[in-house]
């Protein structure tokens, strides 16, 4: 690490600490892609903790499938290095945005179309450097595979948009890139849809993607040519051309299907061979049913009841014009929250770091 | 592991309770729960002194055997009341000494909690309760052609709720994970005896990430009541590879190489030349007895991709110097192969009184190098090792070989374990990869971590338990403890802890 460097972080550090001692709320600045995630957007009048200078790759050795890179790295930079070494991050972030930082994008903990067959971005931390709310930089997890000496905190920081701490580095397995990669298009109403992928899914096929939209089902297929072709055979479907930009396109929320119509866009989870939900709107499944988008003026009641009857939970992506939804985030039991807030207490003492970005209340 | 004196018995841990202390406690317990899942006679409690680390031994002051989730929130909540530490125990295979009880605590066995309450077929999810067996739930659910990856070379007795506290691996986690990463949803009950969801049925869940912070916690944030876990399907077909080397670096260099092909088999193992000749003796699994390693590549996947992948695997090896290799033909010699692998612990019990099993883990790369230092330890400890470990993820389970019953064998045994684990520190890697810090690593900790980072530690801990009465002294050492260990984080030529006075 260089002098410059090394400064950046001590300075971000001190202005965490002064931030604690004084009680002053922070808003962590990455790149700014992403502020409709989240719970409240980014408080623009709180004082701004900018991360977008403490960037670089600190290492990375194809090897070990390994790369630690400091948080404001910009994402595309990170992909572009792994990919001329033929790897890849294998959750797939979506950027929305060609600002999306690295640490933006574990604070957020979002993952593409490959998740549930490759994994969320989650699973692939390894290690991080933070900056908790007293201002202290501490290090969890590190930079090999399997790591149990202490509680996993790094992983923790994915999905909890900088609550609990500024994340400052991250050390990411990697994998190698597919070989070969094929998507099949099926005519399918979403209930056969939501069927044959779960039914797909208990076959040994290489299924990496999996998504439905307007009575068309496309299934991406990646491995070993002589597997990708063999499954290809056995499932029939269309071949589409140029999938790549396919499934960008469904990653980065740029089909049309996203941005019709001025209802609210809402993001609904649930376990994936749920089946589809009574709901006034427009639906489009991914992740093999696990991950739903509803364009839909149905209340927000009674969409979270719809989907809470099987477990699962919604969120708002997208308001329409007037009042945005509140609140955006599917509420948590009462004690799992009290639970929540302690745990936000024992890392970020002051409550500063981002608050109500995670929760109203904290 | 054999039965050791009780060397390590007495002095560890508080002094003994006083038997009214015992006797307000069956009391608080049995006025709620049955009398007889409430142990107090020693011969009832002698079952419960260890776990697989058996070199340290204490009975707890009572033992619970709840067979409810009810009952395990009234143990929990009459605990809290009372001020009572509590230690979870699932099947006790544990090599840290998680498990250890504690002679003024309730030990908490969640053994009767053996039953799978349901498969969810179109989901590919099995809800287990904690005391159901890693290998069980495989076995549940492979008519549908399913399995649970995660397989810890114990899986025929470990709990699915000890693999979570520990976030166990094994062989098949390179390609599939760890326990982290194969699990979606637990219930667990609080110290308060409160009852939480975790995770959840989707993909996802809102708030924090809790599922992955409980993974791993060895049992000091809350017990794990019910499981559900992620099913995959059974790959069409795996075939293994049996690869000889005669140079220990060569061996080290082709597990990088092969990662660096872009491979990722489903197990990648190696043993070494003792570990080979135990094993061969043992179980004549057609190991080459004159290499100095080998290593067992597994691949699976659909007919073609194992093909191809073995094709490369062939052509990486052989470039890296390989002096024989063997492709199973069918899954009679793919098992006979692993048959070795898996007979390697046991095996060692049979050329020494006692063994020790380490575990840490460090970059591929380091590989050769550590392996190398390992020998060169063993030789100034004036003890044998022997090595069997998960070679494709840097995981290394060197075995100390020993005599407890020769006096002092057994502390040269402890140091010479130390030195590996600060052996990983110096190549970039971790004190433990799967066997978790219990007891046994506790002063090690003090080395990987500095005191802020302990600190912290403390303070998510009291986010849970406040009053620190699950597991306490375990996994996490109080500063004060690191001070009086000295072999502390030495960070730019820092004394550590500066702010303790030196004891
Ligand atoms: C021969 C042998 C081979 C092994 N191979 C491997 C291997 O390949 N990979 C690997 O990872 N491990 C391995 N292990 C270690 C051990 O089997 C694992 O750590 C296993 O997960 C422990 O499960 P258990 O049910 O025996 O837990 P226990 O030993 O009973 O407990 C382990 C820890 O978990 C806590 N705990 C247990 N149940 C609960 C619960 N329900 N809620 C909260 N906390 C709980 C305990 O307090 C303790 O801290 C091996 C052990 C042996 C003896």
């Amino acid at each position: 690490m260089t002098e410059t460097t090394d400064s950046t972080l001590a300075g971000l550090a001190a202005q965490v600490a002064d931030a604690c001692e004084a009680g002053r709320a922070l808003t962590i600045a990455g790149g700014g892609s992403k502020p409709f995630l989240g719970e409240a957007p980014p408080d623009t009048n709180a004082e701004k903790l900018d991360i977008t200078a403490y960037r670089g790759v600190v290492s990375y050795d194809p090897g070990e499938l390994v790369m630690t890179a400091r948080a404001g790295t910009l994402l595309a930079e990170i992909e572009a290095a792994l990919d001329t070494e033929g790897q890849r991050l294998a959750f797939e972030p979506p950027h929305y945005g060609e600002t999306a930082t690295l640490g933006g994008t574990i604070a957020t903990g979002i993952s593409g179309p490959g998740r549930p067959y490759t994994g969320a971005a989650r699973d692939f931390v390894l290690g991080t450097k933070i900056i908790n709310g007293r201002g202290e930089v501490l290090r969890f997890g590190g930079e090999v595979m399997k790591n149990v000496a202490g509680y996993d905190l790094s992983r923790l920081m994915a999905g909890a948009h900088g609550t609990l701490g500024v994340l400052a580095e991250i050390s990411l397995k990697v994998l190698p890139a597919p070989r070969f990669s094929r998507t099949r298009v099926f005519e399918f109403d979403a209930a056969t849809a939501i069927e044959r992928f779960n039914a797909w899914g208990l076959r040994p096929w290489p299924i990496t993607a999996a998504y439905w939209e307007d009575g068309r089902a496309y299934l991406r297929l990646s491995g070993a040519e002589s597997s990708v072709s063999a499954a290809m055979e056995t499932l029939g479907g269309e071949t589409l051309a140029d999938d790549a930009l396919f499934w960008a396109d469904v990653r980065e929320h740029r089909r049309d299907f996203f941005t019709r119509g001025d209802a609210p866009l809402w993001r609904l989870s649930v376990a994936p061979a749920t089946p589809t939900l009574d709901l006034h709107g427009e639906t489009a499944l991914d992740w093999g049913g696990a991950q739903r988008w509803l364009v839909s003026d149905e209340s927000p009641e009674s969409i979270r009841a719809a989907v809470a009857a099987h477990g699962g939970h919604a969120s708002v992506y997208r308001d329409a014009a007037g009042e945005p939804i509140r609140p955006r985030q599917h509420p948590m039991p009462a004690a799992l929250r009290q639970l929540s807030q302690r745990l936000k207490h024992s890392m970020d003492p002051a409550g500063i770091l981002n608050p109500g970005r995670i929760d109203p209340e904290f | 592991m054999s039965e050791l004196p009780a060397a390590h018995a007495a002095g560890a841990g508080a002094p003994a309770p006083e038997n009214d202390a015992k006797a307000r406690m069956r009391a608080a317990l049995t006025a709620e729960l049955p009398e007889e899942i409430v142990l107090h006679a020693e011969e009832d409690l002698r079952p419960f002194e260890c776990d697989g680390l058996s070199a340290y031994r204490r009975l707890p002051m009572l033992a619970v055997l709840p067979s409810t989730i009810e009952q395990v929130q009234a143990v929990l909540r009459i605990c809290h009341a009372h001020d009572t530490p509590v230690v979870a125990r699932g099947a006790g295979t544990g090599l840290s000494g998680g498990a250890l009880p504690l002679e003024s605590g309730v030990l908490l066995s969640l053994a009767k909690f053996n039953r799978i309450l349901d498969i969810d077929t179109a989901n590919r999810r099995a809800t287990v309760q904690p005391g159901v067996r890693n290998l069980a739930i495989s076995q549940a659910v492979d008519h549908l052609g399913l399995y649970y990856a995660p397989d810890p070379s114990s899986q025929i007795a470990c709990s699915i709720g000890g693999n979570v506290a520990e976030n166990s691996g094994g062989v098949h986690c390179l390609k599939y994970g760890l326990t982290t990463n194969n699990i979606v949803q637990i219930e667990i009950v609080t110290i308060e005896g409160e009852r939480l969801t975790i995770g959840s049925p989707a993909l996802d869940s809102p708030g924090y990430d809790l599922l992955a912070l409980m993974t791993g916690s060895e049992g000091l944030l809350g017990v794990i009541v019910e499981v559900v876990v992620k099913l995959l399907p059974k790959p069409e077909l795996a075939q293994c590879a049996l690869i000889a080397f005669d140079d220990v670096r060569k061996a080290g260099n082709a597990v990088a190489e092969i990662i660096k092909a872009g491979i990722v088999p489903a197990g990648l193992e190696m043993l070494d030349h003792p570990a080979i000749l135990a094993t061969e003796e043992f179980v004549h699994a057609g190991y080459p007895t004159d290499a100095a390693a080998i290593l067992l590549c597994e691949i699976d996947g659909t007919e073609g991709e194992v093909a191809d992948d073995m094709a490369r695997v062939r052509e990486v090896v052989e470039a890296s110097g390989a002096t024989d290799i063997r492709i199973s033909r069918d899954d009679v010699e793919r098992a006979l192969f692993w048959a070795g692998r898996k007979a390697a612990f046991p095996a060692m019990g049979r050329i020494s009184p006692d063994y020790y099993c380490m575990d840490g883990t460090i970059p591929r790369r380091a590989l050769a190098d550590v392996l190398i230092g390992i020998g060169e330890l063993s030789e100034q400890y004036g003890q044998r090792v022997a090595n069997v470990f998960h070679a494709g993820d840097g995981n290394l389970h060197p075995l100390i070989l020993y005599d407890a019953n020769q006096p002092g064998e057994l502390e040269n045994t402890e140091a010479f374990g130390g030195a590996i684990c600060r052996l990983c520190l110096e190549y970039g890697g971790t004190i433990t990869g799967e066997h978790g810090v219990g007891v046994e690593k506790i002063d090690q900790m003090c080395v990987q971590f500095p005191s802020a980072e302990l600190t912290q530690f403390h303070a998510v801990k009291a986010a849970f338990d406040a009053k620190t009465l699950l597991n306490p002294d375990k996994a996490v050492p109080t500063l004060h403890r690191c001070a009086e260990f000295g072999a502390m984080h030495v960070h730019h030529g820092q004394l550590p802890h500066p702010e303790l006075e030196r004891l």
